[in-house]
């Protein structure tokens, strides 16, 4: 495979699809196919052939186009594009009948609103548009020409200093420097081989962006892992994905073997020495297994528990040896990188933070779905104008981000920069990218009840605070939002963390006391009302009590 | 050619010591007769940076590094002792306290504890939350030793013994967080375990009165765990 070649089956494809009028895009991703949008497929497929438009018109199944809410989504692209939504089997007639007409009025979704026009989309470039099944259309949007150019064209340090030049930073959360983490496993020798492991067991509650990544555009990860593996010189990875995601790893498994056929993967790439497999391990659903030491140890084949870094996977990874780990957005950033230079990529986003972010906007919002946002953008506008804001009517209370490592914003921040620092600053995290907004039905108190309890089931059980510190703070919480709490326990849950922040293993114990402490720093007055009215402003808690009241 | 071996020098608690580039903070405060608290290190297995008593501070850095696991390195200044340091062990150990029912009066190494030594060291004579209380077993199923999991802290050295030194991996750990269990193979009684030599190493290494010889009443049963840097010793100069 050359250069040539590749764009040889780009031409392939675009010819194949230059004599349609129409092209039926039909969502299905996870989300989208929940609401059956595959007998939306099937429905579809047989209108064309009734109205005989096989010729003229192609039904095909495409990634997320974002609007979960709204789904199952279909787009029926052509000189004018029109984007459909809650589509049943029932609709495939109207919709192929009015092709080259008048649009269906009554499902028709305005993508003329914020929530499409003011994202940006780098990672998702694909998403809604791809057949993730199929690897010639992935060429034909300019797929592995950045893996064939790197390989033919750049030495594996130019590759790192484009990385570096970008200031792309990693995805998974901490928002490390992924060119500097490049160049460290470059640097660390080994003899016996190097691996790249691709991160994806997402796991925050209500976090689903690397889930729609891989089912929506697999290759986009595959060839940012195999430029990850050249600039660093291995040639062995893994994707660690988790079991909870089958449609994920059936389109990641199908996207292995293409891009083996097609000689993208596997030995002596492109007529290089350059060889890289990749092979999909299942996370057995263990939060702490996205830590990175512990899905190393986990792929090992043993107990899935961190350990106390340094060394880092950098120097001594997988099996002992120089590793390099990113999560699936951070490689799903590579190959644009590469294709468009570095210097193209840190045009967009802060200061300090480049390039786009993916967001699971989800919670107490209108328009619940993925989006991709500049770095920079308010929190205002992710709420407001592409969320649609509150629904009913409601107030606004707080955002959380970052999952259980994160915290609650509150609407004092709403108008500050989405970046990693000033959401550091604020008390919460960038994370992978969960977003839930809560308004004021939502309890403070029970929300941080809810993420403790998530961090208590999830904790390892390895080192003492995470194990048995995240169990007291969780007692602690429930007292409060029982009404039975008095300031003593206030004090108590303050310090133990404090403790369970400064002395725990892992990124999990040390950041689980996140939401708490956020939440004690901008609602603690909620706190009061629990503890001293023994009332809840939101009317989650103690609602036992008030029934008892009532009678 | 014979590998250089480089020395370091630092200070631990005020005092200047020297180091070869491999060893941990640990190792050379224990050389050099300085004592940190910890539990599930042990000398002779390897590290599990678990029990977080060895934290300590370094200056110039504000995280907390466990001495056990921590190499050291040229010109660092340890603190072992700190109000913050001993402040946040006190409630590292009042948790492991709170978590199973650890009842000194009864116990069959009642004065021969590490952890109830360490409580007593730093002064603890009671704790700040409330007993948790879990209901746990006995398995008495060994014919010459009993694991009780009301005294076990998971410290793993258990588990670490039997797989490093005795090579039988008979111990592991099950479960998550304070749902986890030491078990025996796939979770057998100890006493139908078939890869469990009876060595009685696992007992001799464990810190509290989780794991005892039958037949042995309250404050009867004092652990031997001398053997261990011995029998490392001996493999290592085989080698």
């Amino acid at each position: 495979m050359n250069l040539e070649e590749l764009k040889q089956i780009a031409e392939a494809e675009r010819e194949s699809v230059a004599p349609l009028e129409h092209t039926v895009r039909v969502c299905v991703a996870a989300s989208c196919l929940s609401s059956k949008s595959d007998q939306v497929t099937a429905a579809l497929e047989s209108e064309v052939k009734a109205h005989g438009l096989e010729h003229k018109c192609k039904v095909k199944g495409v990634g997320c186009m974002g609007l979960c809410a709204a789904g199952p989504l279909v787009e029926v692209h052509g000189e004018q594009s029109t984007m459909y939504q809650s589509v049943t089997a029932e609709d495939a007639s109207a919709i192929i009948g009015s092709l080259g007409k008048e649009p269906v009025e009554r499902l028709v979704l305005p993508t003329a609103q914020p929530f499409f026009s003011q994202q940006k989309k780098i990672v998702l470039e694909n998403s809604g548009i791809i057949d993730p099944e199929r690897i010639e259309d992935y060429i034909a949007a300019g797929g592995y020409e950045a893996l064939v150019t790197a390989l033919t064209t750049m030495t594996p340090h130019e590759v790192i200093d484009e990385v570096k030049k970008s200031g792309l930073r990693g995805r998974g959360g901490a928002g490390y420097p992924t060119g500097l983490k490049w160049s460290t496993v470059q640097k660390a020798a080994s003899e016996d081989g190097k691996y790249v492991i691709c991160n994806a067991d997402e796991g925050d509650p209500g976090a689903f962006m690397d889930r729609s990544v891989l089912e929506s555009d697999p290759h986009r990860v595959l060839e940012g892992m195999a430029i990850g593996a050249y600039a660093v010189g291995a040639n062995k990875g893994y994707i660690y994905v988790r079991a909870e995601y089958p449609l994920a790893v059936k389109r990641l498994r199908n996207a292995i073997r293409q891009a083996e056929r097609l000689g993208l993967l596997g030995n002596d790439i492109c007529d290089t020495r350059f060889g890289l497999r990749i092979e999909i391990r299942l996370g057995a659903g263990a939060f702490v297994c996205g830590e990175e030491t512990a899905l190393i140890a986990s792929i090992e084949g043993n107990r899935g528990q961190p350990r106390p870094r340094p060394p880092y996977p950098a120097q001594s990874g997988l099996w002992g040896r120089p590793t390099l780990i990113n999560n699936v957005e951070t490689y799903a950033n590579i190959a644009p990188i590469i294709r468009n230079g570095g210097e193209w990529f840190a045009g967009i986003g802060t200061q300090k933070s480049k390039g786009t972010k993916v967001f699971a906007l989800a919670g107490r919002v209108n328009n619940t779905g993925l989006i991709e946002v500049p770095m920079g953008i308010t929190l205002r506008d992710i709420v407001f104008k592409l969320g649609g804001g509150i629904p009913e009517g409601r107030k606004f209370k707080a955002v959380q981000t970052g999952g259980p490592s994160g915290g609650c914003v509150p609407e004092q921040y709403l108008d500050m920069p989405v970046d990693y620092e000033s959401l550091a600053a604020v008390g919460s995290i960038m994370g992978s990218g969960g977003m839930i907004v809560m308004d004021e039905t939502s309890c403070m108190v029970d929300v941080a009840k809810f993420f403790m309890d998530f961090c208590r089931t999830e904790s390892c059980g390895k080192c003492i605070p995470c194990r048995v510190g995240t169990g007291h703070i969780h007692n602690l919480l429930s007292k409060i939002a029982d009404g039975e709490a008095d300031a003593g326990d206030l004090e108590m849950l303050e310090r133990l963390c404090d403790m369970v922040r400064h002395t725990s293993l892992c990124g999990l114990g040390q950041s689980a006391p996140n939401p708490v402490s956020s939440t004690l720093r901008y609602f603690r007055d909620e706190y009061h009302e629990h503890i001293e009215h023994k009332h809840c402003g939101a009317g989650t808690c103690m609602t036992h009590k008030a029934v008892g009241a009532g009678a | 050619m014979k590998k250089q071996v480089q020395i370091k020098t630092l200070q631990i608690e005020g005092r200047d010591v020297s180091a070869t580039g491999e060893q941990t903070i640990l190792q050379v405060a224990l050389e050099n007769g300085i004592q940190i608290p910890r539990l599930c290190y042990v000398e002779g297995l390897s590290q599990f940076g678990a029990c977080r008593m060895c934290l300590v501070e370094i200056k110039g850095s504000n995280k907390l590094l466990p001495a056990c696991v921590t190499q050291v390195e040229e010109g660092m200044e340890v603190k072992v002792h700190s109000e913050r340091l001993d402040s946040y062990r006190k409630l590292v150990l009042e948790l492991l306290f709170s978590e199973r029912n650890h009842i000194c009066s009864v116990c069959v190494v009642n004065g021969h504890c590490e952890l109830q030594t360490l409580a007593m060291h730093l002064g603890i004579d009671h704790i700040s939350m409330p007993y948790l209380h879990p209901k746990v077993g006995v398995d008495a199923s060994h014919p010459r030793f009993t694991l009780d999991h009301n005294r076990c802290i998971l410290c793993t050295r258990c588990v670490r013994v039997c797989s490093e030194i005795e090579g039988a991996h008979t111990w592991d750990v099950m479960g998550r967080g304070m749902e986890a269990r030491i078990i025996a193979d796939l979770n057998e009684p100890w006493g139908s375990s078939e890869s469990c030599t009876s060595c009685g190493k696992c007992v001799h290494v464990c810190p509290t009165g989780a794991l005892f010889e039958k037949g042995k009443s309250v404050a009867e049963m004092s652990k031997r765990k001398q053997f261990l840097p011995y029998l490392t010793l001996m493999r290592e100069t085989r080698q």
